[in-house]
């Protein structure tokens, strides 16, 4: 594992490009910097690119151009399991390993990577506590957990070889909103005190505001603006204001008549 | 009761026939579930070759299995021992279950749950015998209990080319006319179908309940 360059950011996106053959730009020609220990939220709408970004970041994706560096290295030349080794991924949903115990789910990288038994289980138990999730839950196997349960398995699964970067897709984004309010105000703390990079896709506005250090609004592939989050609150940039409005206006409208349907020629009267 | 005649007066040959038989079926699939593990996984990465695989296997059974016995005298080293041919025929027939559920029980793995095992840092064979073959364990479960049951019936016919198991008292008795006879070896038959059925479904509920 080559030693990181102090100096270089955590990940650093270089025009990065990412294009299906024959199809449209998700990401356009993307440059951003993430320094080691911020928290970069990737803001938007569905479609704009936020995820495909993560995914380059993790060479799930390959960028189709521009350069993608982890650590000052181009993301070509790191070793693909250890690159992904070195990022923990927690997505929607949470992808747990449905035929596993919670134990073993979390388990799993450390016994991939040959820790003994032992090691794995007191690691199983301390991120158990960290996630606060009780030890006793150990042996279900995430059909009997609740959402926010397997949501907090998923990320303490991502943190169980101690990454220095975490990539989070939605990650409380199946919640009810009572409890992924209760799970961003945890992870907030949470990211406090393990100070690691992680990078967050999210439509979700509150969600960038509280737990970001800096807020990436993506639009089509294209980065609209580059924000913290005190900034984006305050801006006036077309974009950043269209989406303040959009999450503050539905408290509004959603009590409004629907409009009577239109009726046609044929309909009986 | 003279339907248990024969059974009850010849112990010793319904069961060295009943033997045979389980042999057959047993080595057939086995055969199958080594060549059919593999390529279905080699398949369920390649849609194009999926179609083509599948179409070729689908194509045997096009082929009825006394005629399949009958061209396989012609091939050389197989040809000549009736067991041999039996075998290979009955593990040609028993490929298509397996391979295709071996196949659809990978693709009907959860793509979240690849995709969270890929972004953690899984190597693509730890996916496949840590995730996918796990999850897909049910579903090519019930192709092997299709592909058994399927042996077992058609190994039957085998003993028309001579390579021996409870159809050799089924054909005896045809041509002796002879009911009990014919039960001797349909019945066993039947039975071994049953358990392994009965067996197989249950493993199968056990496997896919956990997912």
């Amino acid at each position: 594992m080559a030693p990181p360059q102090s100096s270089a950011p955590a990940i650093a996106l270089r025009g990065t490009s990412y294009r299906v053959p024959g199809g449209p730009a998700l990401v356009d020609s993307l440059s951003l910097e993430i320094p080691v220990g911020a928290t970069l939220v990737l803001l938007g709408r569905s479609g704009c690119g936020k995820t495909t970004t993560l995914r380059l970041m993790n060479r799930l994706l390959e960028p189709t151009a521009g350069d993608l560096l982890i650590e000052g290295r181009p993301v070509k030349e790191w070793d693909l399991i250890r690159l992904r080794r070195r990022m923990g991924y927690a997505i929607q949903d949470v992808g747990l390993f449905p035929h596993y115990t919670v134990e073993r789910n979390i388990g799993l990288l450390p016994a991939v990577e040959g820790w003994p038994a032992v090691r794995i289980r007191e690691r199983v138990r301390e991120l158990l506590a960290l996630v606060g999730l009780d030890d006793s839950l150990v042996s279900r196997f995430p059909r009997e957990l609740s959402g926010g349960q397997r949501q907090r398995v998923g990320v303490a699964r991502a943190l169980a070889l101690d990454p220095p970067v975490l990539l989070m897709d939605e990650p409380f984004g199946a919640l009810d909103a009572l409890t992924r309010a209760e799970l961003q105000g945890e992870f907030a703390r949470l990211q406090q005190r393990l100070g690691k990079t992680v990078v967050l896709v999210t439509h979700d506005l509150r969600e960038a505001l509280l737990l970001g250090s800096q807020i990436a609004l993506l639009e089509a592939g294209h980065l609209a603006g580059l924000y913290t989050p005190e900034e984006f609150q305050r801006t006036s940039d077309p974009p950043a204001l269209a989406y303040r409005n959009a999450f503050s206006a539905p408290n509004r409208g959603t009590a409004q008549p629907l409009p009577p349907p239109p009726r046609r020629s044929g309909d009986p009267a | 009761m003279n339907l248990l005649d024969y059974l009850l007066a010849h112990p010793r040959e319904v069961l060295t026939l009943t033997l045979e038989h389980i042999s057959l079926a047993g080595i057939s699939v086995g055969i199958a579930i080594l060549v059919g593990l593999p390529l279905g996984v080699a398949i369920a990465r390649r849609p194009a070759l999926a179609r083509m695989v599948l179409g070729v296997v689908n194509s045997i059974y096009v082929v009825p299995s006394l005629a399949l016995f009958g061209f396989l005298f012609a091939v050389p080293w197989i040809g000549e021992r009736a067991p041999r041919m039996a075998i290979v025929a009955l593990s040609l027939y028993a490929l298509l279950p397996i391979l295709r559920n071996v196949c659809a029980g990978i693709l009907g793995v959860d793509p979240a749950v690849v995709d969270a095992g890929r972004g953690l840092g899984l190597t693509d064979g730890q996916i496949l015998r840590r995730v996918e073959l796990p999850l897909a364990l049910g579903v090519i479960v019930a192709g092997v209990r299709v592909a058994v049951v399927l042996a077992i019936g058609i190994a039957t016919i085998a003993a028309a080319i001579g390579a021996g198991g409870l159809g050799e008292l089924i054909f005896r008795g045809l041509a002796m006319v002879n009911n009990s006879l014919i039960f001797a070896g349909a019945l066993p038959a039947a039975l071994l179908a049953l358990v392994a059925d009965l067996s197989l479904g249950w493993m199968e509920g056990r496997l896919r309940e956990r997912v």
